[in-house]
């Protein structure tokens, strides 16, 4: 009982208490340190009838005991002794200071002066409260090599002076991008196999980053001073009819007076409902032999229907913003894949469109690739052809192997055979992991029966 | 805190002497100078000729080596610095953006390490 009461505390208080203590000690290691202490402190001494009652209150005073404790044998922190002594003697904080705490220490985290690798696994660890075992394990790397990583983060953290702020409004757009793209980061890596991972999916990496991003919406809400848009049924009503007829009634970014001002959450939102529409097909992304299944061929009956309910009700909420981004687009995507009954009577018209836009904000080798496949599944093979050909022309995308895999399956199609078994040899020089060389061998095997 | 920063670029890319848009870049320099000054964070900086002026000496085994030339064969060489004494790293980052070079060359933030008075 009192442990289940600990670990219920620590995913409830464990950010909170490592932003705080950040703020009060000016250092990430300190702070992290003194936090863990005073969970297990709690782990040891909270009983079934000894749990405090305000248990968040306990732990801050019990950190900053601790902290106290290790400065007086760290000499290195020496100065900041009479601060801190003074805060230990204070209860909390202002909630609005809270707020800011912990939302400086997700920007903090994800500064772009560090690594990506380290940017991920201080989030993990820092704002999660992952262990540094349980993140390597997530990485399929030795502990020792993420222990050295966060170290050498935190090292960089306090000799660079990174600071730990809440970025300015004008920064704010650029900043929460940054962010956003390590938490999508963190569900992939969950979501996609590494070559000899247990499995293709980790899920609890998804587990984390849809948490991440709701307490990142949540803080964004919670520090803007006017109240989230209303969610009314005309713009979901919108919405339904944007997906559908594949005409958006949405401006992007600024200039839409009527929209409620966006306050980051628009585009937080938008990867929560990408990330709820990604996770409803976990179960079928793998066959019994642990192969990839491609979403054409996943078994549509055994996706999980409240995720993507909850997926359809994330997005409502990020179009009342009315300010659109790459996240929301691809959102909108993966919700029409999700509704629709089968891979062909998907609503393809809608989504070329979707990509239509996306490919102006985010020009990328698979968006590119995926908006031709989706012309070729709106239009026709032939169609979807020519515009791979833009891409291998114009595009130099020619050493991009998914491009080849792809325009093998139209030309096989187009029982183009002996282009198509061309087309899937090149794709197999090119590399991937197992799972994928696997499928192109056996396609070509297919091809050559024939 | 103290900050180095490093300003590197190739030295065939940007505007080159005896020309009109050097004479104009060397106002922004003047003029970002005594912002920094004026500011307060000017804490030394300096212009350095081209790398191919650069004297390299070593000694090993108690002999003096010198060679011609910079540390590094590059083809971006360092031109220049300025010392900032700023706040945080995203600050020096704003007075980096600011220097006349970083649109062709590129700027390198180095944290100047400070030691313990005992």
């Amino acid at each position: 009982m009192a442990r289940s009461k600990v670990a219920q505390v620590f995913a409830d208080e464990w950010p909170q208490l490592v932003a705080t203590l950040r703020r009060d000690l000016g250092d990430l290691g300190l702070a992290e340190e003194a936090a863990a202490e005073a969970f297990t402190e709690a782990a040891a001494r909270w009983g079934p009838t000894t749990t405090p009652d305000r248990p968040g209150a306990w732990l801050l005073t019990t950190a900053r005991r601790k902290a106290i404790d290790t400065i007086r044998r760290d000499q290195r922190f020496a100065d900041r002794l009479p601060a801190l002594a003074e805060q230990a003697e204070r209860p909390g904080r202002p909630s609005s200071q809270l707020i800011d705490d912990q939302l400086a220490l997700i920007f903090g985290c994800c500064h772009a002066s560090l690594n990506t690798e380290a940017q991920v696994a201080l989030t993990l660890r820092q704002v999660c409260g992952l262990s540094t075992t349980q993140i390597a394990d997530s990485f399929l790397v030795p502990t020792a090599t993420m222990a050295k990583r966060l170290v050498r983060a935190k090292d960089k953290i306090r000799k660079a002076g990174i600071p730990f702020e809440v970025p300015d409004a004008d920064e704010l757009p650029e900043r929460l991008s940054t962010v956003l793209s390590i938490i999508y980061l963190i569900f992939t890596a969950g979501h996609t196999s590494a070559e000899e991972g247990p499995g293709l999916v980790r899920g609890d990496l998804c587990d984390e980053a849809r948490w991440l991003a709701e307490v990142l919406t949540r803080l964004l809400r919670e520090r803007s001073s006017g109240a989230p848009p209303v969610l009314d049924v005309t713009i979901g009503k919108m919405g339904q009819e944007w997906l559908r007829d594949g005409d958006l009634p949405l401006a992007d970014g600024s200039g839409d007076d009527d929209g409620a001002a966006d306050d980051g959450a628009a585009e937080v939102l938008g990867l929560s409902a990408l990330m709820a529409f990604a996770d409803a097909r976990r179960a079928t992304r793998v066959d019994a032999d642990g192969d990839l299944v491609l979403l054409e061929h996943q078994d549509r009956s055994r996706w999980d229907r409240d995720l993507i309910a909850e997926g359809h009700r994330l997005m409502d909420e990020a179009m009342a913003y009315r300010s659109l981004g790459p996240y929301q687009l691809q959102a909108a995507i993966a919700g029409i894949h999700a509704t629709a009954p089968t891979w062909e009577e998907t609503n393809w018209r809608s989504i070329v469109w979707l990509y239509n836009r996306l490919v102006r904000i985010q020009p990328t080798p698979v968006v590119a690739l995926n908006r031709a496949v989706a012309i070729a599944m709106s239009v026709g093979p032939e169609a979807g052809l020519a515009a791979m050909d833009l891409l291998t022309e114009d595009g130099g995308l020619d050493g991009y192997r998914y491009l080849h895999a792809a325009r093998a399956d139209l030309l096989r199609r187009l029982a183009r055979n002996e282009e198509a078994a061309a087309e899937y040899r090149r794709a197999l020089d090119l590399g991937g992991n197992d799972a994928e060389l696997a499928f192109l061998r056996r396609r070509l095997a297919d091809l050559d029966a024939d | 805190m103290k900050y180095l920063m490093l300003l590197y670029g190739a030295e065939d890319v940007g505007p080159q002497p005896g020309t009109p848009e050097h004479a104009a870049e060397m106002q922004e320099w003047f003029a970002i100078t005594n912002e920094m000054a004026e500011a307060g964070i000017m804490a030394g900086g300096e212009a350095l000729h081209e790398a191919a002026t650069a004297t390299t000496i070593r000694v090993r085994d108690g002999a003096t080596q010198v060679t011609d030339g910079p540390f590094a064969e590059t083809k971006e060489v360092l031109g220049g610095f300025f010392v900032i004494d700023v706040e945080n790293l995203d600050e020096a980052t704003k007075w980096a953006e600011k220097i006349p070079s970083v649109p062709y060359g590129s700027v390198e933030i180095r944290p100047v390490m400070v030691f313990d008075e005992e």
